[in-house]
């Protein structure tokens, strides 16, 4: 069904990155995602993972507490890991 | 920015500026700055978002500021967005303040490119310019104004830098007339040709009050409340047009949100220099430990361990103060000033309203220390890290991880946890809170419970005493789980919250936050407080003068028959009714009712010898249960904004009670 091979944000450890494909969800959750600046080609980098409870991400400098049902609504593509940290 | 002052009214006497901004970004302090404590807080009519006004003069003009809650953007999604937006095109400000925070400029942009599409001239405020210099970020303020068209003022407000320039350049704009030609973001270029389509169709019958291209945008955006205005205004053959336009274009949303950061990176491009990848921050160090799945809690078992602990060093002795020391002393003296006249009057002035000041009086310290803490922790930028930890745990309540300090603090009492809830951003989050606070047994409850349940459960009182105290927070959970997902459903289930950078927090600020927040309980709590302390006492008095044949052990007794069913008779149901006026009340009811005064180890002896353990359990399961204090029913009144959520609680609570306490005795029946 992917075909962009675009992943869940959900998906991404932590340190890895991604370019935003497309956001799915009703206006209010896309309109807020949006306004975070989770638009698509968008570069984020996901801070904190863990197996259960919110992610962190960081976009535009700024890092977002993320639910773990919102983040699997933002797909992204994966990015190679130029800088580990 | 229009520098030929000879145009400029200097008549121009009275102003209105709007402060708007998206959370995180120090509007509250830019508002203290300039009100000080010349403000009023209250609620926006109708809802739980708090709405602060304020006065000051600059230039000889009298400003009236309104700070406007925080929102990251202008959709119909939550009730603060629609305040924001309803004000500004409404009440038409003179001028519009946009406050950013200059360390995720970009971000707070988006929320300019939504203003610029309203009818108020804008001045922005680049705020928190040297937390941006220290994470590496370098900005030009006078390209950033070049670029966008209205003026931008670098600030520091938190020490009080930039604060006078920004007024300066709104008193201009006010005296000078709205000039702003700014430059505006356009939607992606691949619906530029639907946009002027829409706008052509719905152009000519858009209500007055609203700019058409806003109109069209929200159009776009899929926005229910602008839709369904514009539903109303359409002839009905221009409607079909307008939605199956709309229908075509469905992914419109990211079209325009797009449209606004092409915009935003453009304005941007030559006013701001980003820091190189990699450098490590002080917030990076501290969250690697805060924001851990552990350490976090660890970290946040400190800080409430903290909190609590100034509590009972600080809070508790003033507290005794207060009640002994200075009630004490006013008591007395009034009892030798009236020792001449009738005793009902000196028990009414004693007993009555200085018993209802005292009650008043009791809060204060606690509500400080709590207030002082939240304000502090919320400042630094700690609250959205507590959030962040225990989000995994609220959610299952159907509560944001927000809803956990206030709760928390609970536990102390629940007066400062319903006031606390204010800084729940989600109006519907903070009213699920709130009503579920009053569940957190305070420590009012377990002194009562500490007190009797060795009556009770004389093999165990310990074990009795935790289970009981367990009882109304699995209650509070299946509550929250379950009212939330019938009745208060959260505006949305998303968890999305910015952890903010930490930084020194504003002494100023937090004095004030404090202030406000104790005058407001004052005034409004505090009064409801002391008139139902004054009118319970006198059902506890009249018409005899004693509690055994007053109105409310008539009262008791009415109640007698629905006091059985759960085992309990007149003596128990007036006790719990007392404690509505405080919780402590009720051991203090028992003893004068058994004869026995203010002796708790004889209203031991003397309840186990009259009452049986099933009788007990359920009585303490009531008292656990029972409606929330009138301190604290008082508090949600403030809090709700109307009688009408109070009263809900009460019943509420009430039901919960009485049913706990017949299921409890029923089943004590049959295994005790």
């Amino acid at each position: 069904m992917i075909r962009d091979g675009a992943v869940p944000l959900s998906n991404l450890g932590a340190g890895e990155s991604g370019t935003v494909v497309r956001l799915y969800g009703g206006i209010g959750l896309v309109g807020r995602l949006a306004a975070l600046g989770f638009t698509p080609g968008a570069t984020v980098q996901v801070v904190r993972n863990s197996r259960f409870g919110p992610l962190i991400v960081s976009v535009l400098d700024t890092h977002i507490a993320l639910g773990r049902g919102q983040a699997a609504r933002v797909y992204v593509a994966r990015r190679g890991n130029p800088n580990p940290r | 920015m229009n520098a030929t002052a000879v145009t400029a009214d200097t008549a121009v006497r009275t102003a209105t500026i709007a402060l708007v901004g998206q959370p995180n970004v120090g509007k509250s302090t830019v508002f203290n700055m300039l009100t000080g404590l010349n403000q009023h807080v209250g609620n926006w009519p109708g809802k739980t978002v708090e709405r602060r006004t304020g006065t000051f003069e600059h230039r000889g003009v009298r400003v009236d500021i309104i700070d406007l809650p925080g929102t990251y953007c202008l959709t119909a999604a939550s009730p603060e967005e629609r305040i924001t937006r309803d004000y500004i095109i409404q009440n038409r400000p003179d001028v519009v303040i946009a406050v950013l925070n200059a360390s995720s400029l970009e971000r707070n942009l988006y929320l300019v490119t939504e203003l610029l599409a309203l009818p108020a001239p804008l001045v922005i405020g680049l705020n928190m310019v040297d937390v941006a210099r220290d994470e590496g970020f370098e900005i030009e303020p006078r390209v950033l104004s070049a670029a966008i068209g209205v003026p931008v003022i670098a600030m520091t407000a938190s020490r009080g830098q930039g604060v006078r320039e920004l007024i300066d350049a709104a008193v201009d704009i006010v005296q000078q007339g709205p000039s702003q030609e700014p430059s505006r973001p356009e939607i992606r270029e691949d619906h530029r040709e639907v946009m002027a389509q829409l706008l052509d169709l719905v152009g000519p019958y858009v209500p007055a009050a609203y700019p058409p291209d806003w109109i069209t945008l929200k159009l776009l955006e899929g926005d229910e409340e602008i839709t369904t205005l514009m539903r109303a205004a359409l002839p009905a053959e221009v409607q079909t047009q307008v939605q199956a336009l709309l229908r075509r274009h469905e992914d419109a949303l990211i079209a325009v949100a797009t449209g606004r950061y092409d915009w935003i990176r453009r304005m941007t491009r030559a006013a701001l220099k980003r820091p190189r990848a990699g450098h490590i921050t002080l917030t990076l160090r501290l969250d690697s430990v805060a924001t851990h799945p552990f350490g976090g809690l660890v970290v946040l078992a400190v800080v409430l361990a903290l909190v609590f602990g100034l509590t009972y060093t600080v809070g508790a002795p003033l507290q005794g103060w207060l009640a002994d020391r200075l009630l004490g002393t006013i008591a007395a003296w009034a009892g030798r000033l009236l020792a001449g006249g009738p005793s009902w009057l000196s028990g009414l002035v004693i007993d009555g309203i200085l018993g209802g000041v005292g009650t008043v009086l009791t809060f204060l310290p606690i509500l400080v220390i709590f207030f002082a803490a939240m304000g502090f922790l919320e400042d630094v930028g700690y609250m959205a890290r507590a959030a962040y930890v225990m989000d995994r745990f609220m959610h299952a309540l159907g509560l944001h991880g927000k809803s956990f300090i206030p709760l928390f603090l609970g536990f102390g009492c629940n007066v400062p946890a319903i006031m606390g809830t204010r800084m729940i951003e989600s109006a519907r989050g903070r009213l699920l809170t709130i009503m579920l606070a009053p569940l957190v047994p305070c420590t009012a409850r377990l002194a009562v419970l500490t007190v009797l349940a060795p009556a009770f459960f004389p093999e165990d009182p310990t074990l009795a005493t935790w289970l009981l105290t367990g009882l109304p927070l699995v209650v509070l959970a299946l509550g929250g789980a379950l009212v939330s997902r019938v009745a208060i459903r959260p505006d949305d289930a998303a968890f999305i919250m910015e952890l903010p950078l930490y930084h020194v927090p504003n002494a100023r600020t937090i004095a004030i936050l404090v202030w406000v927040r104790i005058l407001a309980f004052l005034k409004k709590a505090g009064t409801i407080i002391l008139v139902f302390s004054v009118f319970v006492w006198l059902l506890a008095t009249l018409p005899h003068g004693d509690i055994e044949t007053s109105y409310l052990a008539a009262a008791g007794r009415f109640l007698a028959p629905a006091g059985s069913l759960m085992g309990l008779d007149w003596r128990l149901v007036v006790a719990l009714l007392a404690s509505f006026i405080a919780k402590e009340n009720s051991v203090a009811t028992l003893g004068v009712l058994y004869g026995v005064g203010e002796n708790t180890g004889a209203l031991v002896d003397v309840l186990r010898a009259n009452l049986s353990a099933a009788s007990g359990l359920a009585f303490l399961v009531a008292q656990m249960l029972f409606i929330p204090c009138v301190a604290a029913v008082a508090a949600v009144r403030q809090e709700t904004g109307s009688w009408r959520w109070a009263l809900i609680n009460v019943a509420a609570l009430a039901v919960l009670a009485f049913v706990g306490g017949v299921v409890a005795y029923r089943l004590a029946l049959l295994f005790l």
